[in-house]
């Protein structure tokens, strides 16, 4: 058969190759400028690389071992109890922290637990002497585990709810207790999910960059994302910029790798699961220290978020609303955000079409061609190249060539847009088959196609899972601080970049209150999203 | 006569030759090597797995022959694309457009942009009107019953008035009575029209109400081929007496009634 040249498959080859484009002249940049300055290269590899390294290292597998832990227990309590008041308003709040800004939770941490935070007082008097606040690994930690643990217990809480009602239903007939329950039914599909879940929470912790920057402190507390800002920002060593680059890339590839093999979810995004009838019934000890363990979480999770909100009124924000400098990074972050959540499912409904086109192309039996592997497969790059890697990459590329910060509002586009493309292609991919599965042979006998067939046929069925991919990338753009943090500069400023200046002169107040307008924002646009794909689906 | 945009009138009936074709999917293997004589109904009859819509997608232009040549009106269609191709075909079922009204799936018949003028709008209702969907235009897919959503895709077939019409168990997922009713419209049209149908169905009851021939697969192959009446004697093909049943010969002599109406 000869297919005649379809502009599905152009259009993705085209995305295809911007993709590509990205992250290879991320790489070109880091080749070029290592192979210039060899020794440079060599004399980086010094103490502190490993003790950054190190770092990296123990500070993601303290985190993963501290969120997963507990989100074991946590989960497993929250399955036990099926119908307690507020406990749909809990599970809804585990999901908050997905949609927030990793600054924002920073910021509401250190209003928390930080030197000046509503809880000073109560460590200081009890430790005598002053507070230090949560700085360094401990406040490292506690945002990890922050983010995590919530993320952890929503997945956890999928895979106990994958349990057959005939399980329990005997469980209950054989009479089983609390422990020999957990034992042979729950823990069995747990550990199933472990290794997916702790690799996931592994890989967000090695490349978290925001956290580390706003609660690490000092070279102690540095990992590989931040020390090649640093190394890039501030002490201006393109070397050591390319051999921590390296290092980190060699170190996502390798989880990624070992990841993919364990058949993990590397996108980590949750549903909120609904409650299936229970059959058996916790006794009340269990009852007992359940409670405890979901209110010690959720005051845990709860907690950065009253002080977000507590501490962000109390700044002064009528006078914020009035700044030029507010309203100029509000304008900057609004319309980059919207330009890259137009480019990330712009770029992904190319890549979902081409796949489509590509295999219904394809006869039966026969195996992908390359391109329908990338098609399939090629968003899953990114991941294994972080934001920072990719920006530092173009940094050292462009920076020869013309004023690095003048091409900030490309690369926070372009790298943004990139990283959402996962998300993105989860909400709109089985949306688009389930169409195309519908229409293909109509259109193809009507001869509807092209833009005809995009606007009258694609667009209508289309539009709302679209909707969800776009609100979801703005959300991840607006807050994200990578790009921008290297690319930044007085003349363009986002919310993070402008929230992350005002955390540096000490403008404390001002910092609380453009968080909880950032975070506000960022938690709209997923409540829309989620609503939108919802809606798609009934 | 009117004619379609690709040239081809539609004035005169065209035979449907399939000339030694080929074709494999996976681990089944088709092959075809039969015509349908111009202007007549035939039924498509056969085992699942047999061919049936292979041997349609094959003709409509979803699927291309490995060898071989597909022919309509003598001429082949090697690598015409569906729309292309003088022929219109109704499925199963996802005939419509679920969320566009029943005059734009109609419309789509006329305009693949669905730029209508007053003139497409008015040919498309009297399109409605003769499958009896007069006054309907404006109803959404989902508003439909199963039988109208199928007079929706008949009316779309007259609109773009191609001398071939394939049907792929156009009614399979309707009751006795509606069926009935389908077939007759499906027959009145076929009066008017004078078009070549290839109709597949799983019900003799069906190819003996409306079938003039019979095209009997059986493993990838078409097993036989021959007038309706033949088939439904007791002289027919002992494949498809297996295949029917005893109905076959039992039935035989209601088919000269319930046939009447072609």
């Amino acid at each position: 058969m000869q297919p005649r040249p379809d502009s599905r498959v152009t259009a993705g080859v085209i995305a295809l190759a911007a993709i590509a484009g990205l992250i290879g002249g991320a790489f070109a940049g880091l080749m070029l400028e290592g192979a210039q300055d060899l020794s440079g290269a060599y004399a980086a590899f010094d103490g502190y690389l490993f003790r950054v390294a190190r770092f990296t290292l123990w500070q993601a597998l303290l985190s993963t071992l501290l969120s997963v832990a507990p989100a074991l227990l946590v989960a497993r309590a929250l399955s036990r109890h099926r119908a307690f008041p507020g406990r749909r308003l809990i599970l809804q709040l585990f999901a908050v922290p997905l949609a927030l800004p990793a600054i924002v939770a920073a910021l509401g941490i250190l209003a928390l637990y930080g030197r000046a935070g509503y809880f000073a007082g109560v460590f200081a008097g009890r430790g005598g002497g002053e507070w230090p606040g949560i700085y360094g690994l401990s406040g490292i930690l506690v945002a990890h585990v922050f983010f995590n643990l919530p993320l952890a217990t929503l997945l956890f809480l999928e895979a106990l709810g994958t349990i057959p009602a005939d399980q329990w239903r005997l469980a209950s007939q054989l009479g089983m207790g609390a422990r020999p329950a957990f034992r042979l039914i729950e823990w069995p599909v747990l550990r199933a999910a472990l290794p997916g879940v702790a690799g996931l929470v592994f890989m967000l912790c090695i490349t978290s960059f925001t956290i580390v920057l706003t609660l690490g402190g000092g070279p102690a507390a540095t990992t590989l994302e931040v020390a090649i800002y640093q190394a890039l920002r501030f002490d201006f060593d393109p070397a050591r910029a390319v051999v921590l680059t390296l290092l980190q890339i060699a170190l996502t590839f390798v989880v990624v790798a070992a990841l993919t093999r364990l058949g993990a979810n590397t996108v980590g995004d949750a549903n909120l699961p609904v409650a299936p009838r229970r059959y058996l019934s916790a006794g009340r000890i269990e009852s007992l220290l359940n409670a405890g363990l979901i209110a010690l979480a959720l005051l845990f999770v709860a907690g950065p978020m009253v002080a977000t909100v507590v501490s962000g009124l109390q700044a002064d924000l009528g006078r914020l609303a009035g700044e030029e400098a507010v309203r100029r990074a509000t304008l900057t972050s609004a319309g980059l955000a919207l330009l890259a959540a137009l480019l990330s499912v712009s770029l992904s409904l190319a890549l979902i079409a081409a796949r489509r086109a590509l295999a219904l192309h394809r006869r039966a039996g026969s195996a992908m061609s390359l391109l329908e592997h990338a098609a399939d497969t090629g968003a899953g790059f990114v991941l294994v190249v972080p934001p920072i890697v990719l920006g530092a990459g173009w940094f050292l590329a462009l920076r020869s060539i013309t004023d690095v910060f003048a091409v900030a509002p490309v690369m926070v586009v372009t790298v943004n847009a990139v990283m959402a493309m996962p998300f993105a292609i989860r909400a709109i991919r089985p949306a688009y088959d389930a169409a195309s599965e519908r229409h293909e042979r109509l259109c193809l006998a009507l001869g509807v196609a092209g833009w005809s067939r995009l606007s009258l046929i694609d667009w209508p069925s289309l539009r709302r899972p679209l909707a969800t991919g776009f609100a979801f990338a703005m959300a991840l753009s607006l807050g994200d601080l990578g790009v921008i943090a290297l690319f930044g500069s007085d003349s363009v400023q986002t919310l993070p970049y402008l929230l992350l200046a005002r955390m540096g002169s000490y403008r404390t107040a001002d910092a609380a209150g453009l968080a909880l307008l950032l975070g506000l924002v960022c938690l709209m646009l997923v409540v829309a999203a989620d609503w939108l794909g919802r809606e798609a689906k009934a | 006569m009117t004619s379609t945009d690709n040239g081809i009138a539609t004035g005169k009936a065209l035979t449907v030759t399939l000339e030694d074709v080929s074709f494999s999917y996976g681990e089944a293997s088709f092959r075809f090597n039969t015509e349908f004589a111009a202007g007549r109904i035939a039924a498509i009859m056969g085992p699942s797995g047999s061919g049936k819509s292979t041997l349609l997608n094959l003709i409509a232009g979803f699927e291309r022959p490995d060898t071989g040549k597909v022919l309509i009106g003598g001429i082949d269609l090697g690598n015409v694309p569906p729309s292309a191709r003088p022929v219109s075909m109704v499925f199963q079922e996802n005939n419509l457009f679920a969320h566009l009204t029943v005059e734009a799936n109609v419309g789509l018949g006329r305009s693949p942009s669905l730029k209508l003028g007053d003139a497409d709008r008015a040919a498309v209702a009297e399109a409605l009107a003769r499958v009896g969907l007069a006054g309907k235009e404006k109803r959404l897919p989902r508003e439909l019953s199963g039988g109208e959503r199928q007079r929706v895709a008949l009316a779309r077939v007259l609109l773009r008035a191609r001398p071939v019409l394939l049907l792929d168990e156009p009614f399979a997922s309707l009751g006795p009575a509606l069926r009935e009713d389908m077939l007759d419209l499906l027959a009145g049209i076929h009066a008017e029209r004078k078009m070549t149908v290839l109709f597949v169905t799983h019900q003799p009851e069906d190819a003996r109400r409306i079938g003039q021939d019979v095209a009997f697969l059986d493993e990838g192959r078409i097993a036989a081929t021959g007038p309706a009446d033949d088939f439904f004697d007791r002289s027919g093909p002992d494949a498809f007496r297996r295949y029917i049943g005893d109905r076959g010969g039992t039935v035989a002599g209601s088919q000269h009634i319930a046939r009447k109406r072609t």
